[in-house]
């Protein structure tokens, strides 16, 4: 178990490292001249002059990048150069915001991947079954930038029950998290039908049912539990995929989190934030991915000793 | 209504509103500012947008952008994933693990995020979008070919073919990649599909195509800023990407079940 995850771990490090060197190469290529867009266009030459001096923004991109690595490993990620503060400190306040998101998103898909996955597989080939997977595939193909609008259309401008955006107001969240969870409950609820089909067919589920157990108590109890493995794996799987559409689901609902914060950065040509950003998302995309995989191996030693 | 013949009709309308917009008058960037949010008339079937333009000509001119990108993404990311995939499988060893590497890093990143910093990187535009998408996209296509591959070239007949002295291309080609075109023909159908949501994602956050001219992300961002006065202008655009993704999963899902393509 130890090399199991001493193998994971490393690996987990050398993709994040792999990442961040990508990141940093790509902002490098970034078109028009921060130090311009940060004193405009009228300010003086010595003055750009200095503050590329300041920022280091003068030197090779080589040494700009032995100067970024060196820090990285100290915990340090940079200066904004829009708000002139740690970008560490700006992603601290606005994480909590995007976890919160994120874990309401969940929360959302699993509420209903898990009820429409079970209806639809014990009632295989049924009306209950295509409509769910209807469903299903309904939310695939709703891009959250088109469901976040309809959403409030229907439910803060008609109905007026929640807020039309924002993070302060009680309510706020529901919203959001509905556009953020529709996608992710979609695919969760597919795929939890797959896997019940299969595990219903089992000799274990025939034994449970002929020694008179109720249904309910076979499916929850014994082919659940079975059937949870897969879907388990998609949900770490899927937590990037939920972290990159909530880059989408806040700017739609000014919700202050990471991904507003990048796509701003973006716009300022920020990119120590765009860089911090993008490297905060990935870096938590490959931890939740290994800690995956450790579940997996922890729950099903079959995969450990492979 | 969910059946294939549905899907059909709509990837068919979709890719016909696509090539005749070409060859249509259309008016999608002239403002007329009297027609301000106007409600839909004869000569505007869909109504005005925020400066007076008509709706229709430039659903149209999103239906273009869309189909064009996304047959220049799935063509490049699919050649160049494919070929890329089925050497490195074919070749083994460091090849292809090196290829194992990268794929893992690639597949460590969201896509759309991944999509999102090359797009800021490059800047907007069309072109940029096709190669930011195409970084993206290649990756599923040399997992799907390498898995093919790997799967096939034990076989007794590219023994046979290498006994008879064909060359790595050829056995490649003909041998391996010929045996694997149903897949592909699956990836590249959700493919598409998640090609066309990444463009209007990217255009939606405005890394994409650049006003004045029409894409449905755009569009659908115009709309959701005046959904108060003008909900016309975020339905449209977003009814039709929605009803065309649908029908292109929807065609995935019967083409895998067609197809018999076991894993997706």
């Amino acid at each position: 178990m130890g090399v199991f995850i001493f193998q994971r771990v490393f690996a987990a490090l050398l993709v994040i490292f792999s990442v961040s060197l990508l990141v940093f190469l790509l902002i490098h290529w970034i078109p028009g001249d921060p130090v311009e867009v940060m004193l405009g266009e009228s300010a003086k030459v010595s003055d750009r002059e200095a503050l590329r001096q300041a920022l280091g923004l003068h030197l090779p991109v080589w040494d700009q990048g032995v100067r970024y690595f060196g820090a990285l490993f100290q915990g340090d990620i940079g200066q904004s150069l829009y708000y002139h503060r740690p970008v560490s400190d700006l992603l601290w306040e606005r994480l909590p915001a995007t976890f919160l998101l994120a874990f309401a998103g969940i929360v959302v898909a699993l509420c209903i991947a898990i009820p429409a996955g079970i209806l639809a597989a014990v009632h295989q080939g049924s009306g209950i079954d295509r409509g769910a997977m209807g469903f299903s595939l309904l939310g695939v193909s709703m891009p959250n930038f088109w469901l976040g609008p309809l959403l409030i259309l229907v439910f803060s401008v008609q109905l007026g029950w929640f807020p039309v955006s924002g993070y302060e107001a009680s309510g706020s969240l529901v919203l959001p998290a509905l556009t953020l969870g529709t996608a992710m409950a979609a695919v969760l609820s597919r795929m939890l039908r797959a896997s019940l089909l299969e595990v219903l067919h089992e000799d274990f589920i025939r034994s449970a049912r002929a020694k008179g157990l109720s249904s309910f108590r076979v499916i929850l109890r014994h082919a659940l539990p079975n059937a949870a493995l897969p879907v388990l794996t998609l949900l770490g799987l899927q937590l990037g995929v939920l972290l990159g559409g909530a880059v989408i689901t806040e700017t739609v609902f000014s919700w202050p989190g990471v991904g507003q914060l990048m796509i701003d950065a973006i716009r300022q040509r920020d990119y120590p934030v765009v860089q911090g950003c993008i490297l905060l998302i990935s870096s938590i995309t490959v931890l939740v991915n290994m800690l995956t995989d450790m579940a997996y191996g922890w729950l099903d030693p079959r995969i450990r000793h492979a | 209504m969910l059946s294939g013949r549905f899907a059909v009709f709509i990837v068919v309308l979709w890719m016909s509103m696509a090539l005749l917009a070409s060859t249509w008058d259309l008016s999608p960037n002239v403002i007329n500012l009297p027609k301000m949010f106007a409600a839909p008339e004869w000569s505007s079937l869909l109504g005005y947008d925020d400066l007076g333009r008509p709706l229709m000509d430039r659903l149209l001119i999103g239906a273009r952008v869309s189909f064009w990108v996304s047959l220049w993404v799935i063509s490049l990311s699919m050649s160049i994933g494919v070929l890329l995939g089925a050497f490195a499988a074919y070749a083994g060893g460091l090849a292809d693990q090196v290829l194992v590497r990268i794929i893992d890093v690639f597949l460590a990143f969201p896509g759309i995020l991944l999509a999102i910093a090359l797009a800021a990187v490059l800047g907007p535009g069309v072109e940029n979008i096709v190669f930011a998408l195409s970084v993206v996209g290649w990756v599923g296509f040399a997992r799907l070919s390498r898995a093919q591959v790997l799967s096939l070239k034990r076989r007794d007949h590219v023994l046979a073919a290498r006994v008879l002295g064909a060359s790595r291309w050829r056995i490649i080609t003909r041998h391996l990649l010929l045996l694997s075109v149903a897949p592909f023909i699956v990836e590249a159908t959700f493919g598409v599909a998640a090609v066309i949501v990444s463009e209007a994602g990217l255009s939606f956050l405005g890394l994409g195509v650049q006003p004045p001219d029409a894409s449905w992300g755009s569009m659908i961002r115009d709309g959701a800023r005046y959904m108060l006065v003008a909900p016309h202008m975020v339905l449209a655009p977003g009814l039709a990407l929605a009803l065309v993704v649908l029908a292109l999963n929807l065609l995935g899902d019967r083409l895998r079940d067609y197809l018999d393509v076991k894993h997706s």
